[in-house]
């Protein structure tokens, strides 16, 4: 399902103006080399933002070849704000192949968050760093914004920093998405139970790409975008899991 | 190397009143009191008490009808024990290791340190030095064993030296230590460290130098002592351990090899720049010797020794083995902004007391790349030096059914030990640490809610799976502790959320149940 689908041309009439300039832009879509520094606005309500950014990840990391059995672990850096309003990461939740693979640092101040990230992104050994931060700290302006945006250039570790019920600022990021959660595709074998999850994802900025809206969801193997996630049959992963083996044997 | 200060009360006491020996107050008698159960009791004198015949232990009163202008003031043995063990912590100066030896004492291992001060003649001319400039009395000894250099120091001559000739000879023979055996025979038996009583018993026995205890035979002397175990009751014992014969558990082998650099600085320092110079040059030094080695250190240990008698020690820890002198210095530099350098800094000293195989490798020929970017570990242990031990941590899985408990924290670097476990109940992507409770509306009490209200927004539920039923683990809880049932709920929104029902109606363990929301799925 290599590509878009479509999205409303949704936007205050500034964006649309720029999207007229850049209209020979090409337009994104999933399986592309990560940008260096991406920006995800979300709600601190719901999960989606941190969703987001590890389907974005792990898209990159397939993008780019690396398989499941990359050894390279991932940064994920809190602040306390974020900690607080949406919960630490949950190992036994995480997306499989990056179980084993997560280093947590959880900061006191936004400013200490910064530190974290920056240093991770000068890490040779690290497949990408996820930050978390609530709000609008007075740290994150525009120098540190452009600080991390080169950082993360120089040693290309990609960056993505999920925004907590946090306003647009001004930002250096090559790439801001504004997600929230989709409603799901009712599962095969039991349509009253929640089913995979999708994002409803708009990239309102972007140095090389055309604005536009999609539906994102990560079916194990890639990301894909739809406009409705297709209905997944309720196998629980187990014919995944169990690989070239027997399933009575698991 | 034993220290015992020899009027540590009156030299503390002259030191608070700030005149030298002999002069001002401290020219007319004077004493220092401790409050007994039969009144009060001189407990120290100075010399010109000591002109007039007053003596330590006899009763004011005494001590007043031989000398009616005696000056007092009360002993303070609280103030003595903290000043020696502050001069416990300075001593170290002279050797990694010490020890308080109460009232009045200090025993410092000086094993392979002397060579650093030039020689033990020279060490201990030094510590006489350098204490008589801080006005403190005291005797020196330097001996192979602890008991033999507390002997020396107490009932010796004055800085004596007692050679290793075997230091660790094993082995009861009396050959390996006769010349301490004949350097030590004419002490008092005193310097054995015994009770009051066994001391007089040995008195009236007639054994009074340590030497007459070497012409009996052990057997006798085990027979007549046989009924007292404390070390300090038992002669034969002091006797093997003042000899080197049995080992002293007061003193532990320290690890001669630690590696150890030093610079001893000829103009105290009190500046920063400075004292960054002074690590940079150790850290240099020590990673030299490190690669001699072919380790790397995980621990390091930095000393500053103060002219005015405080040392500060800073502790390092790595992630993993590293002699890397840059690596060394950034992270020591947060550790060094709160140092209080006082009157100036005299000594520096960086050891290594734990320590990694960390053999040299010939560097790839793709060198040049490893130029951009540090590794992991450098990364790791520049994050945990500022942010903390604590903010630095993996996600690990423990065999637990409680959500909240089957996940742990461990050490970033540390192997993976979790096991993966079977995946069949879906998981939240994230977990909340404490969950939050929300106000539900719901049908029947047993069923799923119609909708909810968590952090003051309403959530309309569209679609849910569950309940999955988790028990309490009885074998940790109280036995009240209430089951779980777990929801995975998606709203009107798209939302979805992990949810569950503490307890059920009628299950005899609080009132009705009460829901929470603990965790946000992707």
């Amino acid at each position: 399902m290599s590509v878009p689908i479509r999205m409303s041309q949704a936007g205050p009439p500034s964006l649309a103006l720029a999207g007229m300039a850049l209209s020979s832009a090409a337009r994104w879509r999933p399986g592309l080399a990560p940008a260096s520094h991406s920006e995800i606005f979300s709600a601190g309500g719901e999960a989606a933002g941190a969703a987001l950014a590890l389907s974005l990840a792990l898209d990159g990391m397939r993008a780019q070849g690396v398989g499941p059995g990359d050894p390279r672990m991932i940064l994920w850096v809190q602040d306390r704000a974020a900690l607080r309003l949406g919960g630490r990461p949950y190992r036994p939740g995480l997306p499989a192949e990056l179980r084993g693979r997560v280093i947590h640092v959880a900061a006191k101040r936004p400013e200490d968050a910064l530190f974290a990230m920056e240093e991770g992104l000068r890490c040779r050994d690290l497949a990408c760093v996820i930050g978390e931060l609530t709000g609008n700290p007075r740290a994150l302006g525009l120098t540190a914004s452009r600080r991390l945006s080169l950082a993360a250039e120089r040693y290309g570790t990609p960056l993505f920093l999920v925004r907590l019920d946090a306003a647009r600022d001004m930002s250096s990021a090559r790439m801001r998405w504004q997600v929230r959660s989709a409603v799901s595709p009712p599962p095969r074998w039991n349509p009253a139970a929640p089913g995979t999850p999708g994002w409803r994802a708009s990239l309102f900025r972007a140095r090389a790409w055309q604005e536009g809206e999609w539906i994102l969801h990560d079916d194990g193997r890639r990301l894909v975008a739809g406009s409705t996630p297709p209905a997944t049959p309720d196998h629980g992963d187990l014919v995944h899991a169990a690989g070239d083996g027997s399933l009575a044997s698991f | 190397m034993a220290i015992w200060c020899t009027r540590l009360a009156m030299d503390r006491w002259r030191h608070s009143e700030a005149c030298s020996e002999g002069e001002g107050a401290d020219a007319r008698p004077f004493a220092l009191l401790g409050e007994t159960a039969h009144g009060q009791r001189i407990e120290a004198v100075n010399a010109a008490g000591i002109a007039q015949g007053v003596r330590a232990g006899t009763r004011l009163t005494d001590a007043r009808s031989l000398c009616p202008q005696l000056a007092v003031a009360l002993a303070d043995p609280a103030g003595d024990l903290a000043f020696l063990e502050r001069l416990a912590v300075w001593a170290r100066r002279w050797g990694p290791w010490s020890a308080i030896d109460p009232p009045d004492g200090v025993l410092v291992d000086v094993t392979a340190i002397a060579h650093l001060f030039g020689g033990e003649r020279a060490m201990l001319e030094e510590a006489r030095a350098i204490f008589a400039r801080r006005g403190v009395g005291v005797r020196l000894a330097i001996a192979p064993t602890s008991g033999a250099a507390w002997a020396l120091a107490h009932f010796g001559p004055e800085q004596a030296i007692l050679d290793a000739a075997e230091p660790g000879a094993p082995g009861p023979g009396p050959s390996a230590s006769s010349e301490a055996m004949v350097r030590l025979a004419p002490l008092p038996v005193d310097a054995l460290r015994l009770e009051p009583d066994v001391l007089l018993l040995l008195r009236r026995l007639g054994l009074k130098r340590i030497g007459d205890l070497y012409r009996i035979g052990r057997d006798a002397l085990r027979r007549r002592f046989r009924a007292r175990h404390a070390p300090d009751a038992d002669p034969l014992l002091r006797l093997d351990q003042l000899l080197g014969r049995v080992p002293e558990p007061l003193l532990p082998v320290v690890a001669v090899e630690t590696p150890l650099v030093q610079r001893r600085l000829m103009e105290p320092i009190r500046h920063r720049p400075l004292l960054d110079q002074v690590v940079r040059d150790l850290a240099e030094e020590m990673g030299a010797v490190l690669e001699r080695r072919g380790e790397g250190a995980r621990r390091l240990e930095l000393g500053l020794w103060r002219v005015d008698g405080e040392a500060v020690i800073r502790h390092l820890e790595m992630a993993t083995a590293t002699r890397d002198p840059a690596h060394i210095c950034r992270l020591f530099a947060a550790r060094l902004d709160d140092v209080d350098a006082g009157f100036g800094i005299e000594l520096v000293r960086l050891r290594a007391p734990w320590r990694e195989s960390n053999p040299l490798a010939q560097r790839g020929f793709d060198a040049a790349a490893e130029e951009d970017g540090t590794s992991l570990a450098v990364c790791i242990d520049r994050l945990s030096v500022r942010l903390g031990e604590e903010a630095v941590r993996r996600p690990a899985t423990r065999a637990s059914h409680l959500p909240e408990r089957a996940q742990e924290w461990d050490m970033p670097l540390a192997a993976d030990s979790s096991q993966e476990n079977l995946d069949f109940g879906k998981r939240p992507l994230k977990l909340l640490d404490r969950p939050e409770e929300i106000a539900v509306l719901y049908a029947t009490p047993d069923g799923v809610p119609h909708r909810f209200r968590w952090r003051g927004g309403l959530h309309e539920i569209a679609r849910v799976e569950g309940p999955e039923r988790i028990a309490p683990e009885w074998w940790r809880e109280r036995s009240d502790a209430r089951l779980r049932d777990y929801y995975r709920i998606e709203d009107d929104a798209g939302r979805r959320y992990w949810i569950y029902r503490h307890g059920i109606v009628g299950d005899g363990r609080g009132g009705p149940p009460r829901w929470f929301l603990q965790g946000l799925c992707a």
